[in-house]
C-alpha cells in the first residue's frame, strides 16, 4: 500500500499516502462523534438509509445509460441529463390526465406501468434521435468533438423543452397506493422509498439479463469489445450502437417516472442537470463501462449523500453540513480518480481505451 | 477648396458635439439630469418584475397591478400617454442587473416599478441608484435593501423604495404568532441563501429570542436541492414545536413533503413565507401541505373590492398572487411623484428632474393606498420603505386548497384585527 516506503521514495506518493490517512482519520472521527453522541436515533438513520437507498436507485438507473454509451463508443454523453428530462416531463402531462380521469388510483400499478412505458418510449426516441442527428456523423473524429457537441446538445434539449411545455414547475399526482409507511421492527420505511427500489432493481436486472443472455446483449458486448472484429462477424454495429442508446434512454426516462413518485415536485426544464451529473459521478464511481458498476455507483452515491453530511461532516463540527451534500458527492469522485481511476468495480482500461 | 470644405464641416461638427446637449439641457437644473418628454412622446414608465421562471405568477400578479393602475388613469398622464417598458428581472442578482442596465440606458424612462425578489433588487440598485433612476418595489422584503449600513451588509443606495413590509416588521410578527398564537417554546428556521430568505429567517429568529423563546436550529438549504432529508433529520435532532421555511417552490415543496417521513417531527409545525403565498404550493405539496401556515399579504377595503373586480374584467380570473395591491400602490407613488415634479411647456412638452423625482416620493407621506396610510421613510434600517406594514397576515392550508382548488386559504390570524393574550 506504501509504495514510497518500499519502491523509491516519491512525493507525489507520498502526499497521496498522507491524503489517504488524512481522509480516513477525517472519516472515522467525525463518524465516532456522530455516533458516541446519539445524537441521531436508529429509526433516523433507518429513514436516512433508505432515502439514500432510494435516490441511489435513481443515480443508477441514469447512470446505466452513461455506462452503456461509454461502454460501446468510449464518448460521455453529457446530454443524458436532459434524455432523462424529456421523458419526466412530458410524462408529467399524461399522468396528470390519468390523475383527472380518476384512473391513477384506481389502477395504480398499471397506471404507474403505463407512465414508465411512456417515458421510456419519449426518452428512447430522443435519445436515438440524438444519436443519429449528433453523434453518429461524428464518429472517428477526435473525442473532444462529440464530448463538446454532447454539450451543445445537452443545452439545446433544455430549451428545446422550456420552448414546449414553460419554464414554470410541474408536480406528479400523488399516487395514494404509495403513501404512508410500512413498520419495521418499530422502525417506519416509506411505501414510496421501497417502490423506488424495488423497481429500479427490477429494471437492472433486467438490463443485466438483456446484455448476458440475449443475441442482442452479445452483438452489444461484441461491439463494445471490437468494432472492426464484430463487423466482420456480420454485427451491423449502426444498429447495435442505436440500441444501446435507445436502452439508456428507455432506462433515463423510466427513472424519470420513478423519480416522479419519489419526489413529485420540481419537474422542468431543468430537472435533468444536477441528476445528470449526479449520475456520471456513480458511473465513473463503480467504474465506468461496466454495468454492475454503475448500479453499485449509484446506490453508493445515494446512501453517502444521504448519510455522510450527518455522519461524517456534522461530528467534525461543520457548520451547515447538509448544504454540502454535493460536495460530499463531487469529493468522492475526485477521491476515486485520484486513489482508484478504475472505479469500485471497474478494470484497468486497456490504452486504446483510456 | 473641397478640403477647406471638409475641415469646416469637421470642426463644426465637433463643435456641436460639445454645445448641443448643454443647450439641451439648458433649463435643467436638476442635479441628476432631466428626463424631456417631447408633445406627441408618452410618458416611458420600466417595470422589471420575474416574467419567466418558477415563480413567474409574482411577476404576473405584479404586472397585472401596475396595468390597471394605468388604467386608473386612462394610461395617461399630464396629456400624455404612458408607455409601460417591461425588462424580465427573473428572481437573481443577475437577473435584476440586466433588467436595471437596460432602463437605464434608455434615456426616456422616468423611473421603474420592481423587482419582485431581493435578490434581484441587489442586482439593480447600484444601477438605478447610480443612473439617477428612481426604482419602487411591490414585493420586495429583505431588509438589507433598506439597511444603508453596508458594513452590516445593508445595501440601501439612494433612488430604492418598496410598498412592500420591511421583513424585519414581518420577522417580528411572526415570531409572536408562533410564540403567542401557536404556543410554540422552540423553533427552528431554514433558509436557501437568498437575502430575502434569508433575512426573514434572521428576524423572525432575532424577535422569537428576543420574547424569550428558544431558537434550537438555524440552518439552510441550497437553491435546487430536492433531497431534505438530511436538513431534516438535523432538525428532528432538536424537535422544535415549529420550523420557519421561507423558501420559495419547489423547494418548500420538497421540504414540506419529505418532513412526514422524517421519525421525530411528526408534530412540529411549520410556517412558510410568502414565497409559497400561491395556489401552486399545496397543488404541488400534495397532502403534506395540510396544516401548513403561510405568511401573506392581506388587502381589504372598498377600494381594493373595485380593483379585483376590474382584474377579473380585464384578466378573467383571480390574480395569481398577493403582491398586486403594492404594485398598484407603487405605480400610483411614482405617477404622483411625476405629476407633481414635471414642468409643463407650451407646446405641451414635459421636463421631468431626476432627484426631483426621488424627493417627491420621498416626501410621501399618509398616502391613502389599497394596502393602507403610505409613508416614506429615510431612517435605515427602513430607508425607502413605504409600506405602513399593516397589509399582513398568516393563512392556513386545509384539504380545499390541497384538492379543491381553492384560493386563498382561509386566514388563521389577521395582525391587524387579532391581538396577542
Amino acid at each position: 500500500m506504501f509504495k514510497w516506503k518500499t519502491d523509491e521514495f516519491s512525493w507525489v506518493d507520498f502526499t497521496i499516502d498522507v491524503l489517504r490517512v488524512l481522509i480516513v482519520l477525517g472519516v472515522v472521527i467525525g463518524a465516532w462523534n456522530t455516533l458516541s453522541s446519539g445524537r441521531i436515533s436508529l429509526a433516523q438513520w433507518v429513514n436516512l438509509f433508505a432515502a439514500g437507498l432510494s435516490q441511489g436507485s435513481i443515480y443508477a438507473l441514469i447512470a446505466l445509460g452513461y455506462t452503456l454509451v461509454y461502454g460501446i463508443l468510449l464518448m460521455i454523453n453529457f446530454a443524458h441529463g436532459e434524455v432523462f428530462m424529456a421523458g419526466a416531463f412530458t410524462t408529467v402531462f399524461f399522468a396528470e390526465a390519468l390523475n383527472r380521469t380518476g384512473f391513477l388510483n384506481e389502477q395504480p400499478l398499471l397506471s404507474i406501468l403505463l407512465m414508465i412505458i411512456f417515458a421510456g418510449l419519449v426518452s428512447m426516441t430522443v435519445a436515438i434521435l440524438l444519436e443519429r442527428v449528433a453523434y453518429r456523423p461524428l464518429r472517428g473524429s477526435p473525442r473532444l468533438v462529440p464530448l463538446i457537441t454532447a454539450i451543445g446538445a445537452s443545452f439545446f434539449l433544455q430549451y428545446t423543452f422550456r420552448g414546449l411545455y414553460g419554464s414554470g414547475f410541474k408536480a406528479y399526482p400523488q399516487v395514494k397506493m404509495l403513501q404512508g409507511v410500512i413498520s419495521v421492527g418499530g422502525i417506519n420505511i416509506p411505501i414510496v422509498q421501497i417502490f423506488v427500489f424495488c423497481s429500479a432493481l427490477v429494471l437492472m436486472l433486467g438490463l443485466y439479463w438483456l446484455v448476458e443472455r440475449t443475441r442482442i446483449g452479445k452483438a452489444m458486448r461484441a461491439v463494445s469489445e471490437n468494432k472492426e472484429v464484430a463487423r466482420l462477424m456480420g454485427i451491423d454495429i449502426d444498429w447495435v450502437i442505436m440500441f444501446t442508446f435507445g436502452v439508456g434512454g428507455f432506462l433515463a426516462g423510466s427513472a424519470g417516472v420513478i423519480n416522479g413518485m419519489f419526489r413529485p415536485q420540481g419537474v422542468n426544464f431543468f430537472m435533468g442537470f444536477i441528476p445528470g451529473i449526479k449520475a456520471f459521478t456513480a458511473a465513473v464511481l463503480g467504474g465506468i463501462g461496466n454495468i454492475p458498476g454503475a448500479m453499485l455507483g449509484g446506490l453508493f452515491l445515494g446512501v453517502i449523500e444521504a448519510i455522510g453530511p450527518n455522519l461524517v461532516l456534522a461530528g467534525l463540527g461543520i457548520p451547515g453540513a447538509n448544504q454540502l451534500k454535493d460536495v460530499i458527492a463531487f469529493t468522492m469522485l475526485v477521491l476515486v480518480l485520484i486513489f482508484r481511476p478504475q472505479g469500485i468495480l471497474g478494470e484497468r482500461l486497456a490504452e486504446k481505451k483510456a | 477648396m473641397f478640403r477647406n470644405l471638409v475641415r469646416l464641416l469637421s470642426a463644426l461638427s465637433l463643435v456641436s458635439l460639445f454645445f448641443f446637449p448643454v443647450l439641451a439641457d439648458a433649463s435643467c437644473d436638476d442635479p441628476l439630469g432631466c428626463v424631456e418628454v417631447e408633445p406627441d412622446d408618452p410618458i416611458v414608465v420600466g417595470a422589471m418584475l420575474v416574467v419567466s421562471g418558477a415563480i413567474n405568477y409574482l411577476g404576473e400578479d405584479t404586472l397585472g397591478g401596475v396595468e390597471l393602475a394605468l388604467l386608473a388613469r386612462d394610461n395617461s398622464l399630464l396629456d400624455h400617454e404612458i408607455e409601460l417598458v417591461l425588462e424580465d428581472s427573473l428572481c437573481t442578482a443577475e437577473g435584476g442587473q440586466v433588467a436595471a442596465q437596460r432602463l437605464a440606458a434608455d434615456p426616456t424612462v422616468v423611473g421603474a416599478i420592481g423587482t419582485n425578489c431581493s435578490s434581484a433588487a441587489q442586482g439593480a440598485i447600484p444601477i438605478i441608484s447610480e443612473s439617477g433612476l428612481v426604482m419602487i418595489a411591490p414585493s420586495n422584503t429583505s431588509p438589507s435593501l433598506t439597511n444603508s449600513d453596508i458594513a452590516a451588509g445593508g445595501s440601501h443606495l439612494p433612488g430604492y423604495f418598496r410598498t412592500s413590509q420591511n421583513g424585519l416588521i414581518e420577522g417580528m410578527r411572526l415570531a409572536q404568532f408562533a410564540l403567542r398564537a401557536l404556543k410554540a417554546e422552540t423553533l427552528a428556521t431554514v433558509h436557501d441563501g437568498d437575502p430575502y430568505t434569508e433575512g426573514l429567517s434572521r428576524a423572525v429568529a432575532d424577535t422569537f429570542a428576543e420574547l424569550e423563546g428558544d431558537v434550537v436550529f438555524q440552518g439552510a438549504v441550497n437553491k435546487g436541492d430536492t433531497d431534505m432529508s438530511s436538513i431534516l433529520t438535523e432538525i428532528a435532532v432538536h424537535q422544535p414545536d415549529v420550523i420557519y421555511v421561507p423558501l420559495f417552490e419547489p423547494e418548500s415543496n420538497f421540504f414540506a413533503a419529505q418532513m412526514t417521513h422524517i421519525a421525530g417531527l411528526e408534530d412540529t409545525i411549520i410556517i412558510g413565507g410568502a414565497a409559497s403565498f400561491s395556489s401552486s404550493f399545496p397543488e404541488n405539496t400534495g397532502e403534506a401541505a395540510v396544516g401548513i401556515y403561510v405568511s401573506g399579504p392581506l388587502v381589504s377595503g372598498d377600494a381594493y373590492e373595485k380593483v379585483l373586480e376590474q382584474w377579473v374584467e380585464e384578466y378573467g380570473s383571480d390574480p395569481p398572487s398577493g403582491y398586486h395591491a403594492h404594485a398598484y400602490d407603487a405605480t400610483n407613488l411614482l405617477l404622483e411623484a411625476l405629476e407633481a415634479v414635471a414642468i409643463v411647456s407650451d407646446d405641451g412638452s414635459l421636463m421631468f428632474g431626476r432627484q426631483a423625482i426621488r424627493d417627491a416620493v420621498a416626501a410621501t407621506e399618509n398616502y391613502p393606498g389599497l394596502t393602507g396610510r403610505l409613508t416614506c421613510r429615510e431612517d435605515s434600517p427602513y430607508a425607502g420603505d413605504c409600506s405602513p406594514g399593516t397589509a399582513l397576515a398568516v393563512f392556513i392550508i386545509t384539504e380545499a386548497e390541497v384538492f379543491d382548488d381553492n384560493w386563498p386559504p382561509p386566514l388563521a390570524w389577521n395582525f391587524s384585527v387579532d391581538t396577542f393574550d
